[in-house]
């Protein structure tokens, strides 16, 4: 679905590049990208998102160049979140996930039935619906994040990008969250996330890939991706590992300090 | 809830249009003026027809474009202070009044348009090229540059007056001092079409792109996302937006409050879809410009007070109660 070719990109005045030789995701992959801050995971996602030109390479969408399409026909195929939603103006959820509609109307953006259909299943899945007429400022961080994804969803995208989408999230709804995302990579689309829940990000993923310093360091499934000593190369932390115990996959768990010991 | 906000708007603007050309020093007819249709001699119908009517439409129009640029640049800058002039064009158009006016060797009458406007229209449309020239990038515009550089320019142009004036002749600080504070005196129709060349693919451009100012304002990237060229929509608000107030500036002066205020005051009623808000936009800022003008032509009567120092006057304090009122984003 999605082509990362050898791509390069540095910003200006500054030494750090991101480098990454070959990147896929295909239809059915929920691929979550993990690694500490300034590790080049937003700067990836955007790139692939074609909203940010890299210095080199190219990102291909079913085999066409992203820099040759308009955006319009981009977003009909291609739902990108970026990790920052600041609204300038206070709408209600509702009209934020209308706007999601946008690539696929003409005109002034008037909506048919099946437009207010798709609006109605986006949410639906982010259980939003309840709050639909609800003032972005009236809600809660993690309320933004799910309108915000709803607003993507209602693009029907087959190819799903998200920066951090369940930061300030609590437990439930990041869970929430993830099954949505599983049970959408179920139904074919093709998506990429980057997060810091490493556990959630093995649970859920069928690919993970470990982003150390702009440079791919380990990509694969989890089972084969997460091992302490990676941990310990790319964070710099000590970690423990167990087991899921329902899937038994990798699960991560933080050193207890010496007088916790007891 | 939208269509109700567009309907009172535009009840409140034709009522309006109807109601001020009857306002003014001399009172006058209704009988004189439709006669007038018929053999097109009266005094009540040319003061009618010649100088209350052209005069509304022009004020209706010009506020109008005031309040539509003032709540489509608010977006595109993502601050809600911004107004038309705050990108520096009335500094470039001050400049080319203030040379029209004292050096007589430039006076020229070209087509419809006086020195003093197609001046000021030049030095308008000369500091929005210089503007956007200035805040170009490879990936698209550089919405804070062109904001800083707005300002610098007005600065420059501001500088630039101040040393002229020095040099001066008083009579000529007085006209240019009259000028700076905005005024809608016109004859006949002749200005109203000399404003379309600017005004129409002004005004078209930025209601051609209102519907995707409401993505813009949910952030550049979650607009790119949604769907949205935003180098284009950004480059095209700008110019849309500059030639508009080109346009009204040089035929007017730089009249305040009204691109700032209106829009502010519609969202509160309208919602924020900037496919509501521009419409209402022009519809309540043409009929405040236009309400403003006809204080101005009568507070003082028989003599005129220029319409720039109402609107600041009025639209100040009404400024401050919506501060107060907290809702003003």
């Amino acid at each position: 679905m999605l082509e990362l070719i050898d791509i390069q990109h540095k910003f200006p005045d500054s030494d750090w590049s991101l480098y990454v030789p070959s990147l896929n995701l295909s239809c059915g992959e929920l691929l979550c990208i993990i690694g500490p801050n300034g590790s080049g995971k937003s700067t990836l996602l955007r790139i692939a998102a074609g909203v940010l030109a890299p210095v080199q390479g190219r990102v291909r969408m079913k085999r066409q160049d992203l820099s040759r399409l308009n955006r319009r026909a981009i977003a009909r195929q291609l739902g990108y979140l970026p990790q920052e939603t600041a609204s300038l103006y206070d709408f209600t959820v509702e009209e934020i996930v209308r706007m999601g509609r946008y690539p696929h109307t003409t005109g002034i953006g008037s909506l048919g039935s099946s437009d207010l259909d798709v609006i109605r299943q986006s949410l639906q899945l982010t259980e939003m619906d309840a709050l639909a007429k609800r003032p972005l400022s009236r809600l809660s961080g993690g309320e933004r994040k799910r309108a915000f994804l709803a607003s993507v969803l209602s693009q029907k995208p087959q190819i799903l990008l998200l920066d951090e989408p369940t930061e300030a999230l609590d437990i439930h709804h990041q869970v929430q969250f993830f099954r949505i995302l599983h049970d959408l990579a179920k139904d074919g689309l093709a998506i990429a996330v980057a997060t810091h829940e490493i556990n959630l990000a093995s649970l859920f993923s069928s690919t993970l890939l470990v982003l150390s310093q702009g440079e791919i360091v380990e990509s694969g499934p989890p089972d084969k991706v997460l091992t302490p000593s990676t941990i310990q190369t790319v964070y710099g932390e000590t970690v423990l590992m167990g087991r899921h115990p329902q899937t038994n996959r990798p699960t991560l768990f933080p050193k207890a300090t010496p007088e916790n010991n007891k | 809830m939208k269509g109700k906000a567009i309907l009172l708007y535009g009840v409140i603007f034709l009522a309006v249009a109807v109601a001020m050309p009857w306002i003014g020093p001399e009172s006058l007819q209704l009988s004189e003026i439709t006669h007038f249709v018929q053999d097109g001699t009266s005094a009540d119908a040319a003061i009618f027809w010649y100088q209350r009517v052209p005069r509304v439409l022009l004020a209706l129009l010009a506020g109008g474009t005031l309040a539509v640029v003032g709540a489509s640049f608010q977006v595109l800058f993502r601050n809600p202070l911004v107004e038309p002039y705050t990108i520096g064009m009335s500094g470039g158009a001050a400049l080319g009044a203030f040379l029209a006016i004292s050096v007589p060797a430039l006076w020229i009458n070209w087509g419809p348009f006086s020195t003093i406007q197609l001046l000021a229209m030049t030095g308008a449309s000369a500091s929005l090229a210089l503007i956007y020239y200035l805040a170009r990038r490879p990936q698209g515009m550089s919405v804070y540059t062109l904001l800083l550089a707005g300002v610098t320019i007005s600065i420059i142009c501001g500088g630039t007056i101040l040393f002229l004036s020095y040099l001066a002749s008083p009579h000529v600080l007085v006209l240019y001092h009259r000028w700076m504070m905005g005024g809608i005196d016109v004859v006949g129709f002749r200005d109203l079409y000399a404003l379309g060349p600017l005004l129409i693919p002004g005004l078209f451009l930025l209601f051609y792109h209102s519907q995707d100012l409401n993505h813009i304002s949910l952030g550049e990237e979650v607009a790119m996302g949604h769907g949205v060229d935003t180098k284009r929509v950004n480059r095209d608000i700008f110019v849309g937006g500059g030639l508009s107030t080109a346009a009204v500036v040089s035929f007017v002066g730089p009249i305040g409050f009204v691109g700032l205020i209106v829009p502010h005051a519609v969202r509160r009623m309208s919602g924020y879809d900037q496919r509501t808000v521009l419409p209402c936009s022009f519809l309540l800022g043409g009929a405040a410009l236009a309400l403003c003008d006809a204080i101005a032509r009568t507070i003082l009567s028989p003599t005129e007070l220029p319409v720039g120092i109402i609107t600041a006057i009025i639209g100040g304090p009404l400024f401050i109660r919506l501060l107060i009122s907290r809702r003003w984003r």
